[in-house]
């Protein structure tokens, strides 16, 4: 049932470190997880891990494991082999606190650059009215843990730092695009997000959706839609035209 | 930075604490022009609020238009037994609605009505449907609404102050381990940020507890790490005092296998939607299990509360959904008479209940814990569940309408906050307290710092040494114990002593060995630097467990019956003179040492008791309390 399991963990900080090896207790049913919790307790106090809902449901405790984004208290351990070393290092694209920690402002920072619900004017509280069917779609997206792997793996920002700036990454234009689906949002968030929020980097390789632990079709439903929004927007000469009318109108 | 520089902010208000009532705390305050601090202990969003399942309950009416506060208002007393604080109880039901329908206004998206209302499901002791849902991940639509909110505040500010933290400002991964004092009254906050190691203090006349529960005293538990204790312990030494510590509520339903998933929330909307509960025999038990004060409510045999879920008006409820104390104790009987799953659960069904699309879109997250934690496919089999401390009714004795402790400048809310929900909390309920009490613990905070006219109290420099002390002494230590054994031999005390079912001689064990711990705690040595280390965190988070777990043991030495989430062995049933007390903890200035003391709860006022029958009352109330009841119809 138990047995000696191989781990090779990085440890270190801003700095610099190393993978350190480690042979730690298995046990039946466990987790990733529960294998780091084993080493804070037994061998290494000061081990360095976020997490804290086990269930995968607040996406605190991403990393990588054996080179793929990942939750640790998703990763059973069941999916190996009693003789596999099992690697884990912090998320790559962003800059290394101190072990399996990373600093991962660049998510907050973007999470403040897209611009709120716009609510309904004229439409108080309680008076919401929307049907089932078209808040689906956005109530897909509203699934989204904030637990970055989409971001780590996107890359456009993996391996291409200078694109930080320019770019809010998967989870990002997904919140823009569950922003453009909403039934009552009154904000037109097409231009912004090819504009401003980078939604031309996207080539839509669908990394962002394989290492999705909600399983939400991040490219398909949201990034390829809003792509197309965009290209409608831009291109559609009903649209052009229409725009031209309303813009009249509010002189 | 030297050892032991502290950074210095200066706020209005502080609310520590970054889950459903501390963001709505927040929002409150600044919306009432209070420069406001957020300190988070995790990253901004991942706060506990997230694990809530079920739903929001608010008696809007939208699925069943007989539902209004009142009734919300008996359904919340007869779950805490009438122990409830009913001031707060009454607020709770009457302002849950417009928090609620306040959410959508910030972008919330619930599931909806054919009307495009929103949505409400049935839940444990709800006479009517009564929870605002997202499938069964409304807490994570909660947290994620606030937090957004908040972002949207911050955007407005960087128009308006070109900053966009010129007024509201969150200080994620920052632990708070003592309260400020200027005398008796608040002066701010000292803590340390977990990246950096980094000391910090906050300077402020108001700052509000919204730090969640106790669970992490539990071996077995739904809570995650950032569940000790923290508010209660600051609250205490601050001297504020706790209020009826004794109630700690175990949801019937936690996964009990694989072991590495023991404790983890199976939502009760399993059982709201159909779910059944059966034992090893195949019966389902519950029909075994109605008390007295609920055989009015509840159905008496299988197909009448089947019934029941498509025709509610002619049938009653299966007692699947009763209150969650009465099932956990169900449960818990099941298994000790040998009757339970294979790994010391019960069986939960939904899978011969619903067809599988309609579980797979009623509860997605139960389908995908199971089928990627146990290897069970919801759809197809049954679950193993058994019981998992959830929550605890017990917190800091405040003033209802304020939130505010008896501390001058201290407010609670949310699950810190003791009285709304009496012995027992019903599901749906906790949603719903933390933005009723979260916004008035906005409010009161804010208007306590207005009627200073800006004399705010200081914090001392002599005090401040005295905190970094005790913040830095587990460096110092030079042979000491290592925390995680402690902190493990002190859940399974507690799981163990002072569990579902309590037995005295087993509290007085208990407690003797508290007393050690709290001792240990004082010496315990980490390893390493101050930079992200965990163990020193749950070194220091050590003192604040061994306080709450002393209250909660020595609460329930004292009361002598079983109501809510709290069973006596020895006294097994409710006693209606024990209605009338209300335990309260706190420390004797200048001591560690936990004073208990009894004090009457507050009448309920006639309007409120009018809502229900004598009969029904008859069963709660004393004779003489009873005899002193206006004659005739109560309304």
């Amino acid at each position: 049932m138990s047995y000696q399991g191989h781990f090779r963990i990085w440890r270190g900080d801003v700095a610099g470190g190393e993978i350190q090896d480690f042979t730690v207790e298995v046990n039946e049913g466990e987790v990733v997880l529960d294998i780091i919790h084993r080493l804070q307790a037994t061998q290494a106090g000061d081990l360095a891990v976020r997490w804290n809902c086990k269930a995968g449901k607040c996406g605190s405790c991403s990393a990588e494991i054996n080179g793929r984004p990942r939750l640790l208290c998703m990763t059973r351990m069941s999916t190996f082999t009693e003789d596999d070393t099992i690697t884990v290092t912090p998320l790559r694209t962003f800059p290394v606190i101190r072990d399996l920690v990373t600093d991962v402002s660049f998510n907050y920072a973007k999470a403040r650059e897209i611009p709120a619900f716009a609510p309904p004017k004229g439409v108080a509280a309680g008076d919401y009215r929307m049907q089932q069917i078209d808040v689906e779609r956005s109530q897909e997206f509203r699934k989204c843990i904030e637990c970055f792997l989409c971001q780590d793996v996107c890359h456009v920002v993996r391996d291409h730092e200078d694109n930080k700036d320019s770019f809010a990454g998967p989870r990002y234009l997904m919140r823009i695009a569950e922003l453009d689906m909403h039934p009552l949002d009154e904000m037109d968030r097409k231009k912004q997000a090819q504009d401003e929020h980078g939604l031309g980097y996207c080539n839509i390789t669908k990394c962002c959706t394989e290492v999705c632990p909600e399983h939400i079709k991040i490219t398909d439903n949201a990034l390829i839609p809003m792509k197309e929004r965009v290209v409608d927007r831009k291109f559609d000469p009903l649209v052009w035209l229409g725009s031209k009318i309303r813009r009249r109108e509010n002189v | 930075m030297s050892d032991r520089e502290v950074q210095r902010h200066r706020y209005d208000v502080v609310v520590i604490g970054a889950g459903g009532a501390g963001l709505r705390a927040a929002i409150e305050a600044r919306e009432q022009g209070m420069r406001t601090a957020i300190i988070s202990k995790s990253l901004f969003g991942k706060a506990h609020t997230v694990m809530a399942e079920g739903g929001i309950a608010a008696s809007m009416g939208n699925v069943n238009a007989r539902d209004n506060w009142q009734v919300h208002f008996r359904d919340t007393m007869r779950g805490g037994k009438f122990l409830n604080n009913p001031r707060m109880a009454e607020l709770h039901a009457k302002e849950a609605p417009d928090r609620v329908w306040e959410l959508e206004t910030y972008g919330a998206l619930f599931d909806r009505t054919k009307d495009g209302k929103i949505s409400q499901r049935n839940f444990g002791g709800h006479e009517y449907p009564r929870l605002a849902h997202v499938g069964d991940r409304t807490g994570l639509e909660l947290i994620r609404t606030l937090q957004q909110k908040i972002v949207s505040m911050q955007q407005d500010d960087l128009r308006d102050h070109g900053d966009y933290e010129a007024m509201i400002r969150v200080f994620d991964e920052c632990a708070i381990t003592d309260l400020m004092q200027d005398g008796p009254r608040v002066a701010g906050a000292f803590g340390y940020f977990r990246e950096t190691g980094d000391l910090v203090v906050f300077e402020a006349p108001a700052v509000v507890l919204a730090t969640g529960g106790i669970g992490k005293s539990f071996k077995v538990t739904s809570n995650s790490w950032e569940y000790t204790g923290d508010g209660h312990a600051l609250g205490m030494r601050a001297g504020a005092s706790l209020l009826n510590m004794e109630f700690v509520q175990f949801h019937p339903t936690g996964m009990v296998w694989p072991p590495s998933v023991k404790g983890i929330l199976v939502t009760e909307s399993v059982r709201g939607d159909g779910g059944v509960l059966r034992n090893s025999e195949g019966k389902r038990f519950m029909f075994d299990y109605i008390p007295d004060v609920f055989t009015k409510q509840y159905a008496e045999s299988e197909d009448e509360g089947d019934r029941w879920y498509s025709d509610p008006e002619n049938n009653k409820r299966p007692p699947e959904l009763l209150p969650r104390d009465e099932v956990a104790r169900a449960i818990n009987s099941e298994v000790k008479a040998g009757r339970g799953s294979p790994h010391g659960g019960v069986f939960l069904d939904v899978s011969t209940r619903l067809p599988a699309e309609e579980i797979k879109k009623r509860l997605p997250s139960m389908w995908h814990q199971f089928k990627e934690l146990a290897d069970v496919d919801i759809t197809k089999e049954p679950m193993e569940v058994g019981p998992t401390c959830h929550y605890v009714m017990g917190g800091v004795e405040v003033d209802p309408d304020t939130t505010a402790a008896s501390v001058p400048g201290l407010f609670a809310a949310g699950e810190v906050a003791g009285g709304m929900h009496g012995s027992n909390r019903l599901g749906g309920n906790s949603l719903s307290d933390l933005l009723v009490f979260g916004r008035r613990a906005g409010l009161g905070a804010a208007q306590y710092v207005g009627s200073l006219g800006g004399r705010h109290p200081a914090v001392r420099e002599s005090d401040l040494d005295d905190v970094i002390g005790f913040a830095l002494q587990p460096f110092e230590t030079e042979v000491g114990e290592n925390p995680y054994e402690i902190h493990q031999e002190l859940q399974q005390a507690m799981q163990d002593l002072v569990g579902i079912i309590r037995r005295p001689e087993e509290i007085e064990d208990a407690l003797a060995r508290l007393e050690k711990f709290r001792e240990r705690a004082t010496k315990v040595k980490v390893v390493g630097h101050r930079q992200f280390n965990p163990g020193w965190h749950l070194a220091l988070d050590l003192r604040n467990m061994v306080i709450v777990s002393e209250c909660v043991a020595k609460s329930a030495l004292e009361r002598q019956e079983s109501r809510g989430g709290h069973t006596r062995d020895d006294f097994p049933a409710m006693d209606a003179d024990w209605r009338k007390v209300n335990l309260v903890c706190s420390h004797a200035p200048g001591s560690v040492e936990v004073d208990l003391k009894r004090q009457p709860v507050p009448d309920i006022r006639a309007d409120l008791i009018a809502l229900f029958d004598r009969s029904e009352l008859a069963k709660y109330l004393t004779e003489a309390e009873l005899a002193a009841l206006p004659e005739g119809d109560l309304t």
